[in-house]
Order: structure tokens, then C-alpha cells, then sequence
């Protein structure tokens, strides 16, 4: 089974027209992506089908805005891949 | 239908929160400025009025769901057909139901009948956004009167 990682990054691409192979874990969303809000509304789609989850993006932005957290661990694809897993074992517990 | 003030919703006439869908009723008026210039001769409703009628109903939809916290605004059109023409006079029926709920964004599919003949339908992304101001939500309860809404799907308190 692929990783969390390769999933999304899988669904990055498809959804935005990125190609695969610059598609990183150390790759920003926004910022070296260049994904934008509305962009990400299709990824986030994707994700809680894929995932069977609800990726919390109000709760995130609110975060970002408040100054309590950075776009980092949220957009940064290796900590939203860990920020999913969580997301799963948390539906799964 | 007062195109011209872009309302476009006449009647909810059923609004299934449960299932999470909707229908509504519109009368396309006979005559309008818009059928002078789409097209002299040939007028037909625009297809982006269709695609808003459907956000409309939609919009309508998710606000029931919200319980009259959120407004929905249109964020994305996808898969948009536009299968036969709509003439002045004609009466749609718009369905609309949700196919997901995100956080802060909801996706629906949307359609227009006539006499249950498909004309046309979309798939449209909403963002939700509490009410940006008072003037808007007293608009919007004052249509919600007009048009039927459910009185038991307004906010309490």
C-alpha cells in the first residue's frame, strides 16, 4: 500500500496539472506549489474521499491567522501527510 | 423570476434537509431587456443564468443546513452542460443536493427540468462564510419569507 505521502502527492498532480516528479515531502502547497485557496478546496475534496476523513481547513486557517501555528505544519506535504494519519487514527479509534 | 435583480428563485418546493437536497420552482418571465439582446428573434435564457439558478438553489439548500449561520458563495462551476435551449415562459424545476460537505466548502449537483425534461446541470463548489454583515442575512431572511422557506430551519434565538 502506498504511503500517505505518495497518496496526496498523487492527488496533487492530478488535480492541479503538476507533474508528479516535483512533488516532494518538503514541498509547500502554497508557497512551492503554488496552489492557491481555491485549488485547494479540490485537493481537500479528494483527500476526505480518499481518506474518509474531514480535513479541519477552517480550523487550520484560523490557526494560521491567530498566529498560533504556521502554514508550515499544515501545508508542508510531509506534515499534512502526518496531519492525515493523524486525521485517520483518530476516525479509526 | 426578476432577472434583472437576479432573483431567480420563485417557490421551494420541497426542501429534504435529511437527504440533504432540494427543489425549487422558477417561471422564466415572457418578456425581459436580457431576451432583446440574447438574441434579437431567437431569445433563449443564458446559460450563466441557468448556472445561477442552480447556485441558487443550492445557496438555498445549504443555508437550510446551516441553520441560516452561513452564506454560501459560489466558488466553482464543473461539468456544466447546457443540454437544450430555455424559451421565455417555461417553468423549471431546479433540484440540488449536496455531494460533500468539507470544512468550510460544500460541493452540490444541480439540475434543471422542464416538464421533467433535462436542460441542463452542473456541479458547484461553495465556500461558506458566516453572514458578512447584518443588511445581508435581513436581505436574505426577508427572500427566505418570499420564496417559502421551511420557518422551522431559521435559526432560533
Amino acid at each position: 500500500m502506498s504511503s500517505t505521502f505518495d497518496r496526496v502527492a498523487t492527488i496533487i498532480a492530478e488535480t492541479c496539472d503538476i507533474p508528479r516528479d516535483t512533488i516532494t515531502p518538503e514541498s509547500h502547497a502554497i508557497d512551492d506549489l503554488g496552489i492557491d485557496s481555491l485549488d485547494f478546496l479540490d485537493i481537500a475534496f479528494a483527500i476526505d474521499k480518499a481518506f474518509g476523513i474531514k480535513l479541519p481547513l477552517e480550523k487550520w486557517t484560523q490557526e494560521v491567522n491567530d498566529g498560533k501555528a504556521t502554514t508550515e505544519q499544515y501545508f508542508v506535504l510531509k506534515n499534512l501527510s502526518a496531519r492525515i494519519d493523524e486525521l485517520v487514527a483518530a476516525k479509526d479509534a | 423570476m426578476h432577472l434583472e435583480y437576479f432573483h431567480l428563485i420563485d417557490r421551494i418546493a420541497d426542501l429534504r434537509a435529511e437527504e440533504r437536497s432540494i427543489t425549487v420552482e422558477a417561471q422564466v418571465p415572457l418578456e425581459s431587456t436580457i431576451f432583446e439582446g440574447h438574441f434579437p428573434g431567437h431569445p433563449l435564457m443564458p446559460g450563466v443564468l441557468l448556472i445561477e439558478s442552480m447556485a441558487q438553489a443550492s445557496g438555498w439548500l445549504l443555508i437550510a443546513l446551516t441553520k441560516f449561520e452561513r452564506m454560501p458563495f459560489l466558488a466553482a462551476v464543473k461539468e456544466a452542460k447546457m443540454r437544450t435551449f430555455v424559451t421565455p415562459g417555461e417553468l423549471l424545476t431546479i433540484e440540488a443536493a449536496v455531494v460533500h460537505e468539507g470544512s468550510g466548502f460544500t460541493i452540490t449537483d444541480a439540475k434543471v427540468s422542464v416538464g421533467g425534461k433535462p436542460k441542463c446541470n452542473a456541479t458547484l463548489t461553495f465556500r461558506q462564510v458566516p453572514f458578512p454583515n447584518d443588511d445581508l442575512r435581513g436581505h436574505m431572511e426577508t427572500m427566505a419569507k418570499r420564496i417559502g422557506f421551511p420557518q422551522q430551519m431559521f435559526a432560533h434565538g
